[in-house]
């Protein structure tokens, strides 16, 4: 039968008609799935609490965040604050708050959400702290960054 | 047979799996949201306020020290765990009768309340306040958590109201907003809002 005595044919060229398809996929990909920038964290990275009740952040250009946590040094205690790549002390968060709003348009301030991003051993008196530097300033819309996730017990420890 | 000479791969669906593909991804790739506990802090005024006063009875009061053990009422030791069912029980006990309008209406009791109308225990779910006071050494995580439970008391209570009243629940009702704004679902939240009305004070943390 003529189908065994087959000769091996050359192999056919590959067509690269399709490659720029691959390419704008995953140019497509990346382009949706990479956040800008994050930014470079100077202390340990926070360990969220978990939580059951969240609510997802609306309107993501109007949130600035705020980070506590222990430094990376664990020779030095306490707890660190950091925005936007520097370390800075409780006082300079209203500065901190009002350079956001200067970014944002005037009718926009009002809707602007500060999320407290916290190490979940950090310590309530500096979460307070910064509440009341927020308060001092009208900054009233505040969200404690959790994960979701019904284990509460993780949270703290006895 | 008919002999397919360097017959080319077919390359005209490549295309389409191509945009099958990134579509698929661009459905399920979620950007790292960010979501939490949202709070709305009180806000400062210049004239001093004159000092609200409320009965110790519409009072539950939440301490937790920095050894993370929390005490009610000044009395009881409990889990985080526990929160939850006593907030509830807490302000939906509906024992008296809500505030007075400032129209000079009467107040009315709870008609909503499904609790054990205890006279010793608040009086209606608008004049229900709960206190968190916390040491300043106390864990976050802690604090974090009784928040929740807090919260999760409040969203169960406006949940089981909004069965009652709407055959659905609070946070469908919530979801649904979310997806198409409507003037009467807005009514609807509003309503529950006012029923079960957050109302957590968060005295100077003990130093």
């Amino acid at each position: 039968m003529s189908k065994f005595k087959k000769k091996k044919k050359g192999l056919p060229a590959i067509s690269t008609a399709s490659l720029p398809d691959i390419v704008f996929m995953l140019l497509f990909f990346f382009m949706v799935s990479t956040t800008m920038r994050e930014t470079d964290l100077l202390i340990k990275k926070p360990v969220l609490p978990q939580a059951t009740e969240v609510k997802k952040l609306e309107m993501k250009s109007l949130v600035s965040t705020i980070y506590v946590g222990k430094s990376k040094d664990a020779r030095i205690g306490g707890d660190k604050i950091q925005v936007n790549d520097k370390i800075i002390d409780v006082n300079d968060v209203p500065s901190f708050i009002f350079s956001e709003r200067a970014l944002r348009k005037e009718e926009e301030v009002k809707f602007m959400t500060t999320s407290i991003k916290a190490d979940r051993e950090a310590n309530v008196g500096t979460i307070l702290d910064i509440k009341e530097q927020l308060r001092d300033i009208n900054a009233l819309k505040v969200s404690f960054s959790t994960t979701k996730g019904a284990d509460l017990k993780s949270n703290y420890k006895k | 047979m008919a002999r397919r000479e360097n017959s080319e791969i077919n390359a005209g669906s490549m295309a389409d799996i191509a945009f099958l593909l990134l579509i698929f991804f661009l459905v399920t790739t979620t950007m790292d949201v960010d979501s939490g506990i949202a709070r709305k802090l009180p806000e400062k005024s210049d004239v001093p306020v004159e000092d609200v006063v409320v009965k110790q009875k519409n009072v539950l009061d939440i301490t937790v020290n920095r050894n993370n053990q929390i005490l009610i009422e000044g009395t009881d030791f409990v889990e985080v765990t526990d929160i939850r069912r006593i907030a509830m029980d807490f302000i939906d006990n509906g024992g008296g009768e809500s505030a007075a309008k400032p129209d000079g209406t009467p107040g009315k009791p709870c008609d909503y309340c499904n609790g054990t109308k205890d006279p010793a225990s608040s009086d209606h779910p608008t004049k229900a306040v709960i206190s968190l006071q916390s040491d300043r050494g106390t864990t976050y995580g802690m604090y974090v958590s009784i928040q929740n439970e807090i919260e999760a008391a409040y969203n169960e209570l406006r949940n089981k109201l909004a069965l009652v009243k709407y055959k659905r629940s609070y946070n469908d009702l919530l979801s649904d907003y979310n997806d198409n704004a409507t003037e009467s679902l807005k009514e609807k939240i509003d309503f529950l809002k006012d029923s079960y009305p957050q109302i957590i004070s968060e005295p100077e943390p003990i130093k």
